[in-house]
């Protein structure tokens, strides 16, 4: 197994702050923008992301966390049961511009799931991905609107991100099977 | 992992499926409070509610639990149905099999029913009540009000007050509390205790309503039920709720953070008083709250494992 580090801790909060400042730059403004990030990493990368918005903008703008276990359609394939986190959103979707935060884009199919369910709780404006990595390999046609760093990787190759929140430390693994 | 086809009874889960299921039931409770109650985890999948004793709660639970996980439900009640012209438990299972029916959920008056019928079909049986052998559901769901509102399941002291002998939610009760090293005291009158309870097992038994409630962490009061006075189980309910009832002197002998549980319905005034009715029908009602998340975890795991398995 051949483990290569990306970005290390500064790096990351780099490219956090440049999403973040590309977001607002595409949105002008924080009204009717929320946040929904994904369990587990993409809600604590949404939380650093409203941070730095909330402070420029001097703005307060509504969070929530979602799990997509429940709406996966992987569920079966696994011989473990996926243990499920907490959604909460309490806060209106309908006509918001929704900031969806997820730390991996791989096949899409996450992605997928996380539109379903927010599509059960009303009816949004519009959806933004933003992701942090983009590993491709893609098997659903979903595109992110913004995202932190391309990689482009053989189904041999993992992509770990490491959260202080999570993990102890910001990094950002590429992991090589032999 | 759950690894059982069917749900037929406490007595053969592992402490691990138990903490398996009640995990499960904890997202369930979270999805039951969104706006939206619903999760596709079942979609496409058939469950039929095939009720030969009657029941409404129980049948509502289970079939709220199976819509909000968008599986279809279809609902057979003895009385309406073909029994009544003669046809056999099997064959109106088999018929209903031939629609095709993944999960088939059972209450009979005869023990060992739902057991037969997990011989003979496809579909993942669920036990909601078989004589008076085990209600699963109920015991899951008592274990989860406790385990939520004390933090843990190890160790507890169970007090069970009530018709023992005829209850299925005493035995599932408990072979699931045993199964965490709990102390079980079983208290009634002698003609409403079952013979040979084996002491060394962790069960007990006492005639004395305050002396158990003092040491207890967990009371279960069961329905006492009024027909029992005709067959001669106690001289008079008067009688009967005057030792065994929970009521404002009894009741001074619980902890202050003592739980009571009551499968319902609650017979008010019967086996406990309706001056505390105020102070422990939240936490009843809670148990509903539960046995929906309950049922929702049980269907959602056994369709999983079967989905796996193919």
């Amino acid at each position: 197994m051949k483990k290569t580090r990306i970005l290390d801790g500064k790096d990351l909060d780099i490219v956090i702050h440049r999403l973040a400042h590309q977001i607002l730059e595409k949105n002008k403004s924080t009204k009717n923008l929320c946040f929904i990030g994904i369990q587990r990493r993409g809600v604590y990368l949404a939380e650093r992301i409203k941070h730095i918005i909330e402070r420029v903008e001097k703005a307060k703008i509504p969070f929530g966390v979602m799990d997509v276990t429940l709406y996966r359609d992987d569920l079966a394939l696994s011989s473990v049961t996926p243990e499920a986190r907490k959604t909460n959103l309490d806060f209106d979707i309908n006509k918001k511009t929704v900031i969806l935060v997820d730390d991996v884009l791989f096949t899409g199919r996450t992605i997928r799931a996380a539109l379903d369910e927010i599509m059960d709780f009303g009816r949004p404006k519009s959806i933004q991905l933003v992701v942090l990595v983009d590993r491709g390999n893609r098997e659903l046609p979903i595109k992110p609107d913004f995202t932190g760093k391309e990689i482009t990787t053989s189904l041999k190759e993992h992509v770990k991100l490491h959260l202080r929140e999570t993990d102890g430390k910001d990094e950002l693994w590429l992991v090589r099977e032999e | 992992m759950l690894n059982k086809k069917h749900l037929l009874g406490i007595k053969d889960l592992s402490k691990e499926e138990i903490e398996e299921i009640l995990n499960q039931a904890k997202v369930f409770k979270e999805v039951s409070q969104r706006q939206v109650k619903k999760t596709p985890a079942l979609r496409g999948k058939t469950v039929v509610n095939l009720f030969f004793e009657p029941s409404t709660r129980t049948r509502i639970s289970f079939e709220l639990a199976a819509k909000r996980l968008s599986a279809d439900v279809i609902n057979v009640a003895s009385q309406s149905s073909s029994l009544v012209k003669g046809e056999s438990l099997i064959d109106t299972l088999q018929n209903i099999e031939a629609l095709s029916c993944d999960i088939a959920i059972v209450r009979h008056t005869v023990a060992g029913t739902p057991h037969i019928l997990a011989e003979h079909t496809h579909a993942c049986v669920v036990n909601a009540g078989d004589g008076s052998n085990e209600h699963p559901t109920q015991g899951l769901l008592d274990m989860f009000t406790v385990k939520e509102r004390l933090g843990t399941l190890q160790n507890l002291n169970v007090v069970i007050v009530g018709d023992i002998l005829h209850s299925r939610v005493a035995r599932s009760n408990v072979w699931g509390f045993l199964k965490f090293g709990c102390g079980i005291t079983l208290c009634a009158p002698p003609t409403l205790i079952p013979r040979d309870i084996d002491e060394e097992q962790g069960v007990g038994v006492s005639y004395d309503l305050a002396g158990s409630l003092k040491k207890a962490d967990v009371v279960i009061m069961l329905r006492i039920q009024r027909e029992r006075q005709a067959t001669h189980f106690f001289p008079s309910l008067r009688e009967y709720v005057r030792y065994f009832s929970l009521n404002d002197t009894t009741a001074k002998a619980l902890g202050k953070n003592t739980l009571v549980l009551h499968p319902g319905p609650v017979n008010w005034d019967t086996e406990i008083s309706s001056s505390l009715k105020e102070r422990l029908s939240p936490l009843i009602l809670d148990q509903v709250t539960n046995g929906l998340a309950v049922r929702m975890a049980v269907l959602y795991l056994l369709s999983l494992r079967k989905e796996q398995k193919r």
